[in-house]
């Protein structure tokens, strides 16, 4: 089985707080720490697991800035067989529907049977997997959390649905499928493995590289653009409680007793 | 002002509340806007699903056909190219459903696409302008959307409030002879519905819940003992369950249980959409975190700033001393 898996550098929310920069034109990017995107460390990790017991070969691909080369090596060291950076300054503000014209057009120059993607990452906006299907003409399943593979023309996906419930499809190979968090657990990279690729070459990939026409990319080839950002402000707020440990677990209590969660 | 369409997500015959929180996106973007909502299904479902969403839609597209008794996005995605014009604006919920079909259907009728909006601020010529969160909600964003050659927004449910006017009489118009071709690459085969856990978190009545911040797994019993000492259920956000540290049958959110305790502690969670989707009846809701910029703290009702790890014992102490 021929893999190709679409993975992107995001800032982790686990280890930093988000903030606006100044004239909120991005959030504050000093300082952040970066990493692969959640959800799609799940679909590398289920990626190596089918080529492992089925054979064949996984890539990993991201679009963005020369920083993604350590992302594509971490899921390299992972187990991927090889990677590609998509890099091109005239990717920059691309809209969703711009980085999945990016990554078909690298598509195209392979032949794979399985693509896959993360089911959403740091916008939420859980659209680049779709699209690509889309765009490549072939059958997609989202938020999937089982893969069992059939034979090489066809394989069973569960997507999971309202309440945890999950949803069994059979979809026909080549596919596009977005992966849901839960489906395995991804291993555990330490420092030998990222040593092991240290040294591997990783193509990028640009505009003329991959033939694309600059204006069907980057913010020329945006229908959907980003204005500004801001802190939200939604409801009223939490009364913050407020005083030493102490005083507040005294305030929590007495708050705990009139609404019923102390018996 | 291009025909705005809501798309009507419906199961055994009954719509989705987000039938009714559509029309009022729909009203957000053009309050002049005529709205038609498109149900597509079989049956006598169908119909009861048709007659219901007239009193609050002025017109409501029929597709009946027994190949998407079963919601197929990738045979709606076809039947919706047939039956939209070019420049049509149409409303999906955010949903696992309006999320595997939005995408791919804005692709094929050549349009714009947006997801999870949480609100919007009017139009400017043809571009729309949108409001949407990133990071989980820790901050927001405007957009603008260019929906002169149409457009595909999913709605996040729950955003917008419900229209319970049921002031329409809509006449329920039969397209069903425009779907055209039925195939599918993807079939659906079977629902598989998730297992029963040990504890029923939908009946409890407090429940202790932790996400993320527990940091590790040995630190669950943190969570247990404070349980013990309220009387309470241990419950959790989604990545516990993905660390396989507790079963899914205790996992709050749109994904895993819906429940409707009286108070809610929720510890070390950020207040995901998701995890609070799953949050009934208002329940007294407690953060504890150690952001004081967690959305979380923008829904509950008591905050406490501390780290978790030190605040729960010291309260299951003083709980245990009373
Ligand atoms: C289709 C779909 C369905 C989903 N369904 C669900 C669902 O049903 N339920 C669900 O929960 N999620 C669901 N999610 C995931 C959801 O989007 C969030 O990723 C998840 O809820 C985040 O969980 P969290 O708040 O525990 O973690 P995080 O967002 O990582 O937040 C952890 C919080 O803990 C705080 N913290 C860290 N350390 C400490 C400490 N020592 N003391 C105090 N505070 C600390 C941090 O400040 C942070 O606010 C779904 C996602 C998708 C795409």
């Amino acid at each position: 089985m021929e893999i190709l898996v679409c993975v992107k550098r995001v800032p982790d929310t686990a280890e930093n707080e988000i903030e606006v920069n100044s004239d909120g034109t991005d959030i504050d990017r000093d300082d952040l720490v970066y990493s692969v995107n959640e959800w799609d460390n799940y679909a590398v990790e289920e990626a190596i697991q089918i080529r492992d017991n089925v054979g064949g070969n996984v890539t990993v691909v991201s679009v963005g800035d020369e920083e993604s080369e350590e992302v594509i090596r971490r899921e390299m060291a992972m187990g991927a067989d090889q990677g590609v950076l998509l890099s091109d300054d005239a990717f920059n503000d691309s809209d969703g529907k711009g980085i999945a014209s990016i990554l078909k057009a690298e598509i195209e120059k392979g032949k794979f049977d399985l693509i896959m993607t993360g089911a959403q990452a740091d916008d939420g906006a859980g659209q680049v997997g779709g699209m690509l299907a889309a765009m490549l003409d072939l059958p997609y399943a989202s938020l999937v959390n089982t893969i069992e593979i059939t034979d090489d023309k066809k394989i069973k996906v569960g997507r999971e649905v309202e309440g945890g419930n999950i949803e069994m499809n059979e979809i026909e190979l080549p596919c596009v499928l977005s992966i849901q968090t839960g489906i395995n657990e991804p291993r555990y990279v330490g420092i030998r493995g990222i040593r092991k690729v240290a040294s591997v070459e990783i193509p990028v990939h640009g505009t003329s590289d991959l033939g694309l026409a600059s204006d069907a990319v980057g913010e020329a080839g945006a229908n959907v653009k980003k204005v500004d950002y801001f802190i939200p402000d939604t409801g009223e707020g939490a009364e913050i409680l407020e005083g030493s440990t102490e005083e507040i677990i005294d305030k929590l209590v007495e708050y705990l007793k009139a609404k019923g969660g102390i018996k | 002002m291009a025909q705005i369409y809501a798309y009507i997500v419906h199961k055994g015959g009954v719509a989705d509340d987000t039938a009714l929180e559509l029309i009022t996106a729909a009203k957000k973007i053009d309050p002049d806007a005529s709205v038609s909502a498109i149900v597509t299904g079989s049956g006598a479902d169908l119909e009861a699903v048709c007659k219901d969403v007239a009193t609050t839609y002025n017109e409501v597209i029929k597709i009946d056909n027994a190949a998407i008794t079963y919601p197929n996005a990738e045979i709606i995605r076809g039947i919706l190219v047939n039956i939209l014009p070019g420049d049509a604006v149409l409303l999906l919920p955010h949903d696992t459903f309006g999320m595997d079909l939005g995408p791919g259907l804005s692709i094929k009728l050549e349009s714009a696409f947006v997801a999870d909006v949480v609100d919007f601020e009017g139009l400017d010529g043809s571009n729309l302008k949108i409001v949407r969160q990133e990071f989980s909600g820790q901050v927001s964003t405007h957009m603008l959307c260019d929906i002169g050659s149409g457009a595909v927004v999913n709605i996040r449910p729950g955003a917008f409030a419900p229209d319970e006017s049921k002031s329409a009489s809509g006449e329920i118009v039969d397209k069903s002879s425009e779907a055209g071709d039925l195939a599918a690459r993807r079939t659906f085969l079977e629902t598989v519905v998730a297992e029963v856990g040990d504890v029923d978190i939908t009946k409890s009545e407090v429940l202790v819940s932790i996400g993320r911040g527990i940091e590790d797994e040995d630190n669950i019993e943190i969570a247990n003992d404070l349980a013990e000492a309220l009387g309470a259920d241990v419950s959790c956000s989604r990545p516990i369950v993905d660390s396989k540290w507790l079963e899914k049958s205790r996992q709050v959110g749109t994904s895993g249980q819906t429940v409707k305790p009286k108070v809610y502690l929720a510890c070390g969670i950020s207040g995901s959409f998701q995890h609070l989707g799953g949050i009934k009846g208002s329940p007294f809701m407690v953060a504890v975190n150690k952001n004081i910029k967690a959305p979380i703290f923008q829904v509950a009702d008591v905050g406490i700033v501390e780290d978790m790890l030190e605040f729960l014992p010291e309260l299951t102490e003083k709980i245990n001393d009373m």
